[in-house]
């Protein structure tokens, strides 16, 4: 036996000279700022190509799926294939027009951020048809466990624009009386559970929420996502095990938009396998999703929504899309990768693709389009006006003072009681005049 | 009763009131639990109601919240408080948060059931006391029973309670009260007042503090098995100490507090957990604040020693009758 030397580096290994060192890999995107952006390694199977089994076939047939990619539209604007979910033109304006007006929102709210109307805005650009296929797909009464880049699912759901401003601008009429950071929306009576800074935690949460619907013997199921980034987490391992040990009526959701801030997704895993592929060491369905397909994105959606209806468990759902603007408006893209990524994302835009289909169809026109991108804008600046009237961030329209100690426990206890008589004590100590 | 069967008993009568109490946790379903605190209540109430969980204390306490989203109240049980941190993400920033960030929308009407506490040779992760990183955390409620009476009337009251409750059981006195003097032969819940648990349904109110023994001299605030050590090593001092078991400790019953120590002008403060920034460190911050020119001693604060829980010298470690008597005798000095 080879005596073991202590390496001369001071890394403190014994290192056997025949043998070579070992190295540690650490995932570098493909491109950075400046390079030039070739998509040619990305496998994109041709629409319709992917199987569509039984929603209630095993877990484990769904594994080619988890590799493949279900696509619907294909090159030349058709649905075609077996996932293709034969819906009425009618229905597919009304997402075409969640779609835009979800990206309506979100420029307005930027541009917001950026005049100083509030503190922080996320934009879903690229990704606004994981958001409104879902939706339409489930039950209205399903209750969604989202992460902070679904806001197309509150739109998709009827939720009140103005409401969505006045959390953002966390003023007088904000729902969440000012206490959380803009987008972690909260909206119960519209089946989305309540947004938290921490990644990931919704995950297990939803499958609960699924497990108590059963105990009950409920119809309803549970829908989480998270991003790609957040898979890493280890919540998604905990309810991935939960939501296959209780067979829960569960749709776990991942958001594989290639980036979790500046990190590319290799980070999470991606140079390996794909996301989706998780599903079946689990024991659960798993599918992989054209994430700019919105018909892919609504039949995958659907077939496991039945699935988990008919008492056949859960499905993890990856969709493959862009993150086509940066983390936030605290973030800038352009430090870390090419501009180019996005103009040359080869699964292209979500809109664009919907829009282009429903005119292959025959029930729609550019000018149509571009009307009704008009109309969405301009019914979020109505909503805007509407909010703004209610004030916005840092221009003193806020709940009153003493909502700050409220619904930290039902009631107040005593040392929250002297508190908020020291908060307003001070507030009086500099503002003589004030009253809450 | 000993306090396995009051917390077995509390869990029973809470599952026959009330449809929406569900018990989730490693090996308490079939089984009834490691220390057997849920026996026999899958038996009764289905294993819709009570089942084992994966070991995974993100995912218990993770879905539990889920759960209390849909509706229900799930009673999930941590196997040991030495093993609540993996779960600690989803109790201080959603199960704590979720009333206040949501603005009422959605609650966490969950109450965490775990053992807690030394005196049992359970080494460095059967044994620790972590109640300070729960106290710390807004939106949470803490609360440690020292007799099977207040385990029993306590759980049913945090089980009812609609905020998020952490309820640590201490194990050294599930089966009998301990008083420190660990080389005699250990004692059991019968004859004891503590033991006597009345049958069916009664509340023993959170945030309020039971004087366990009037007295004049000072008063000594503690919670646990640091109760029965206390009441110990006072009696036999012959000192007329007032005892508070603090029972919950947020919210804390801040008026019996310090309408004793105004009464006695001392106070002595006892716990298991490590010292520095334990929850002692916030009882003496506020006796001397609130008590100040009452006070005609220092605060006195006994507990475990600024290091993880040894296993063989588990006796040098523990807060027993040397070291408490050695604070009693500094507060009565002058």
């Amino acid at each position: 036996m080879a005596e073991p030397t202590a390496a001369a580096d001071g890394s403190g290994g014994a290192r056997r000279a025949n043998l070579a060192p070992l190295e540690l890999h650490v995932p570098e995107p493909r491109y950075r700022p400046g390079d030039v952006v070739d998509y040619s390694h990305l496998e994109i199977p041709p629409a319709g190509r992917a199987p569509r089994p039984d929603e209630t076939c095993p877990a484990s047939e769904t594994w080619p799926l988890t590799l493949d990619m279900i696509r619907v539209l294909d090159e030349d604007n058709r649905a075609i294939g077996p996932w293709n979910p034969a819906l009425d033109a009618e229905t597919l304006r009304r997402m075409l027009r969640s779609m835009a007006l979800t990206r309506a929102f979100d420029d307005r709210m930027y541009r917001g951020q950026r005049q100083g109307k509030t503190s922080f805005y996320m934009k879903c650009t690229g990704e606004e048809a994981i958001s409104v296929g879902c939706a339409q797909a489930l039950a209205s009464d399903d209750m969604v466990f989202p992460s902070y880049r679904q806001q197309g699912i509150l739109i998709s759901r009827g939720y009140p624009l103005v409401q969505m401003v006045n959390q953002i601008y966390s003023n007088r009429a904000d729902p969440l009386k000012g206490r959380q950071l803009p987008i972690m929306y909260s909206a119960r009576d519209y089946g989305f559970f309540s947004i938290s800074g921490n990644l990931a935690t919704q995950f297990p949460q939803a499958v609960g929420w699924a497990m108590a619907s059963a105990i009950k013997g409920d119809t309803r199921i549970a829908t989480s996502f998270v991003g790609e980034g957040s898979s890493a987490e280890g919540d998604f391992h905990a309810a991935m095990t939960f939501a296959a040990v209780y067979n829960a009526p569960v749709v776990l959701n991942v958001v594989n938009n290639q980036w979790a801030i500046s990190s590319f997704s290799g980070f999470a895993g991606a140079e390996r396998t794909t996301f989706a592929a998780r599903a079946t060491g689990y024991g659960i369905a798993g599918l992989r999703v054209d994430g700019n397909d919105l018909l892919a994105v609504y039949a995958a959606m659907r077939w496991a929504a039945d699935r988990a209806r008919a008492n056949m468990g859960p499905t993890l759902i990856e969709y493959f899309t862009y993150r086509a603007e940066g983390h936030s408006t605290s973030d800038d893209p352009n430090a870390y990768r090419s501009a180019r990524e996005a103009t040359e994302w080869p699964l292209g835009d979500p809109i664009t693709r919907l829009k282009n289909h429903l005119i292959q169809l025959g029930e729609w026109s550019e000018e149509r389009h571009a009307a009704m991108d008009l109309e969405v804008a301009d019914q979020v600046k109505v909503a805007t006006k509407e909010a703004e009237a209610n004030g916005i961030l840092g221009h003193g329209l806020h709940h009153p003072f003493h909502t700050m100690f409220e619904d930290v426990f039902e009631e107040l206890p005593w040392h929250l009681e002297e508190q908020a008589a020291q908060a307003i004590r001070e507030r009086q100590t500099k503002w003589p005049e004030w009253k809450d | 009763m000993n306090m396995i069967e009051a917390i077995n008993d509390a869990l029973d009568i809470m599952m026959t009131r009330d449809p929406n109490v569900v018990i989730l946790g490693e090996d308490v379903g079939y089984f009834g639990g490691v220390f057997r605190a849920t026996a026999g209540l899958q038996k009764k109430h289905g294993r819709n109601r009570v089942f084992d969980s994966p070991i995974n204390e993100c995912g218990i306490i993770g879905a539990a919240v889920g759960m209390a989203a849909y509706g229900l109240r799930p009673v999930p049980e941590i196997q040991f408080a030495d093993y609540i941190y993996p779960g600690l993400d989803q109790l201080v920033s959603e199960a704590a948060r979720m009333r206040y960030r949501s603005a009422g929308e959605f609650t966490s009407s969950i109450t965490i059931r775990s053992p807690f506490g030394g005196g049992i040779f359970g080494g460095q992760t059967h044994s620790q006391s972590p109640e300070a990183m729960f106290t710390h955390v807004a939106g949470l409620k803490t609360v440690i029973p020292a007799t099977p009476h207040d385990a029993k009337g306590l759980l049913i009251a945090a089980i009812e309670d609609n905020d998020p409750v952490i309820f640590f059981e201490p194990k050294r006195i599930y089966n009998g009260p301990f008083d420190g003097y660990y080389d005699k032969p250990s004692r059991t819940w019968k004859g004891q007042p503590g033991g006597l648990v009345p049958q069916g349904y009664y509340c023993t109110p959170l945030g309020k503090a039971r004087i366990v023994r009037e007295g004049s001299a000072m008063t000594v605030l503690a919670y646990g098995t640091m109760i029965h050590v206390a009441e110990a090593v006072l009696a036999e001092k012959g000192v007329d100490a007032e005892i508070i078991d603090l029972r919950t400790l947020v919210p804390l019953d801040i008026e019996t507090v310090e309408k004793s120590v105004e009464k006695t002008g001392r106070c002595l403060v006892i716990h298991e957990a490590t010292r520095t920034s334990g929850f002692g460190a916030e009882l003496s911050a506020l006796v001397q604040e609130r008590c100040f020119y009452h006070l005609e001693a220092p605060v006195e604060r006994v507990t475990g020693f600024d290091t993880p829980y040894p296993h063989s010298l588990e006796w040098a470690y523990f807060p027993g009758p040397v070291r408490i008597g050695e604070a009693v005798d500094r507060l009565l000095k002058d």
